[in-house]
């Protein structure tokens, strides 16, 4: 093999290695294995049963369905968004392709509390739209649709960032072939398209799920705070904090961390089928 | 914008033999402007509509200054840290076998899923006098939590999956031959890294740091914990425009977000470029 790694050449010494995934190891070990492993270890401090109760709140259990709510109407608009916007720039060419692009990931760069200011200043009652809001009665911000915005706007390129890239390296034939024979878009799009890129669609729906559950700045931004009402997961673990409620807050940090986990390993098993 | 969508013309339409471009380009446009577009243009007008001079004199205050520079300060340590740790992290996954491998790579994306809310927690209580890490600190006389240390380390651990992630894939493109030429010329391993290994990646390790550092301006839910947010000591800008929205004070919030939008577009741009370079040298050195 020609790829035969650097480290099996004669040039490096087997101690430099060993020293090197030290290091890497123990880092990782102290920065990030760590606070995930202490989440646990302090969620279940004082025992099962003090956990279950904490999970069994009333606050608590109407901030796990709130942030339920809100993945499921995120994460279906998101995976339909990603899939128009990978299908329109990976199988066809017009003007202003790169720069829509490039739009695309703004969400990934702007952050989180700047989104949650932006839709304050349209929706809020301060904002452009506030008046008009206001008038007809409707409340977006320091309520669900606010939420559910600004969840929109912060996992918008999740699911379009994996299967762009993967719909450009294979091209179009399948599906110019698939014209010929006489087969209409939806069914270009279930029989050829979907089956080639359904491992990375729900590996892209499933960060997706991860980051609208786990949402904090913006969502804290549009919220409201309101307890019981407006409270997802995310803002009652901080509620709970500030209560100085330690405990508490672990134990609903954890059912967090328990998802992110979940999304890690369904990831790893997903990468090893889109290798193969 | 809209041109393009409308724009379905006979000589266009003619060489597009797949259908579903304008329902495609559509949705997206649509998608786009409504999620992305008409928000970030709000702050804009919003910016606009306090003028230069009062947009200058809220970003000027001595406690709008103190946290942009708390916040760049922060940002800098937190990707100089990532900037080494990060590339030994995709170095040791790419060209090393060892047992565990598989884990440690899965564990570089836990700062992705995890909420940042979480991390933040985590992170506090870890370094704090009970935790785990804080008493081991303390005994050498360093203080994290509440600290401008303790900033950059919340925004060090939500941003070192940008490092890792972009330099791996170069490092597993790379040519061996190369390495190996320079190893049969008698050059030593640091050597053979220095100059030929690092400048192959120098493009994709660049706009990962740049990546990281752009994250690490915005970031927020974990920073909110542990930097005990002393306006002059330890807030940070994301941290100031939130107050001053809980104040109602939205001039003052919309100028500070003005300025992170700016530097985040700014970052966003210096990245794109870094990756094209990138992308170019990748095909050159293959």
């Amino acid at each position: 093999m020609t790829t035969a790694p650097l480290g099996q050449l004669p040039g490096q010494t087997r101690r430099d290695e060993r020293i090197l995934i030290g290091v890497a190891v123990g880092l990782t070990l102290l920065f990030i294995a760590a606070p995930l492993v202490f989440i646990f270890a302090r969620a279940f401090s004082q025992g099962w049963q003090v956990y279950a109760a904490n999970i069994l709140h009333p606050a608590t259990l109407h901030a796990i369905w709130l942030t339920t709510l809100v993945a499921i109407i995120v994460v279906p608009v998101n995976v339909a968004f990603g899939i128009a916007a990978a299908w329109a720039v990976a199988k066809h060419r017009f003007p202003g392709r790169g720069i829509l692009v490039t739009l695309i990931e703004i969400p990934f760069s702007i952050s989180p509390i700047i989104a949650g200011i932006c839709y304050l200043l349209l929706y809020g009652r301060q904002g452009i739209l506030g008046p008009w809001l206001q008038a007809n009665d409707l409340q977006v911000v320091f309520a669900l649709p606010g939420i559910v915005l600004v969840t929109m706007f912060v996992t918008a390129p999740f699911v379009a960032r994996e299967v762009l890239p993967l719909m450009q390296a294979q091209g179009s034939e399948q599906e110019q072939a698939a014209v010929t024979l006489g087969a209409n878009g939806w069914q270009i799009f279930t029989r050829v398209t979907l089956p080639n890129i359904k491992w990375a669609l729900l590996y892209g729906a499933v960060l997706c799920t991860a980051r609208a559950v786990g949402e904090f700045g913006g969502v804290s931004v549009v919220s409201g705070n309101i307890r019981g009402q407006t409270n997802t997961l995310p803002l009652h673990v901080e509620l709970l904090f500030n209560d100085l409620n330690a405990v508490g807050a672990f134990a609903a940090a954890s059912t967090l961390t328990l998802i992110a986990v979940v999304a890690l390993v369904v990831k790893t098993i997903l990468e090893g089928r889109r290798q193969s | 914008m809209t041109t393009a969508a409308t724009n379905t013309g006979a000589p266009i339409r003619a060489k597009r033999v797949l259908p579903g471009f304008t329902l495609s380009l559509g949705t997206t446009l649509l998608y786009m402007t409504f999620i992305v577009l008409i928000p970030v243009i709000a702050l804009i007008l919003k910016g606009a509509e306090i003028g230069p001079g009062g947009f200058w004199r809220i970003i000027s205050s001595p406690r709008a200054v103190a946290a942009f520079q708390i916040t760049l300060t922060a940002a800098l340590i937190a990707t100089a840290f990532n900037a080494i740790y990060g590339l030994l992290m995709a170095w040791v996954l790419v060209r090393y076998e060892f047992r565990g491998k598989r884990i440690l790579d899965a564990l570089m994306d836990v700062p992705f899923a995890l909420p940042t809310a979480v991390a933040g927690l985590s992170l506090t209580a870890l370094f704090s006098a009970n935790g785990w890490f804080g008493p081991v600190l303390d005994a050498m006389g360093i203080q994290v939590v509440y600290t401008i240390w303790g900033i950059a380390l919340a925004m060090a651990f939500t941003s070192v999956p940008f490092v890792v992630r972009t330099v791996q894939p170069v490092l597993e493109d790379m040519d061996p031959a190369l390495e190996q030429a320079a190893l049969t010329l008698g050059a030593p391993p640091w050597a053979i890294f220095t100059r030929v290994v690092f400048p192959a990646i120098l493009p994709a390790w660049l706009a990962g740091c740049t990546t990281a550092f752009a994250r690490s301006l915005g970031e927020f839910g974990a920073i909110v914990f542990i930097a005990g947010n002393l306006p002059f000591r330890t807030e940070i800008a994301a941290l100031l425009a939130y107050i001053r929205l809980e104040e109602f004070d939205y001039n003052g919030a919309a100028a500070i977000a003005l300025v992170l939008l700016a530097f985040a577009l700014v970052l966003l741009v210096v990245s794109n470029v870094l990756q094209a370079w990138a992308s170019r040298h990748r095909e050159a050195s293959r």
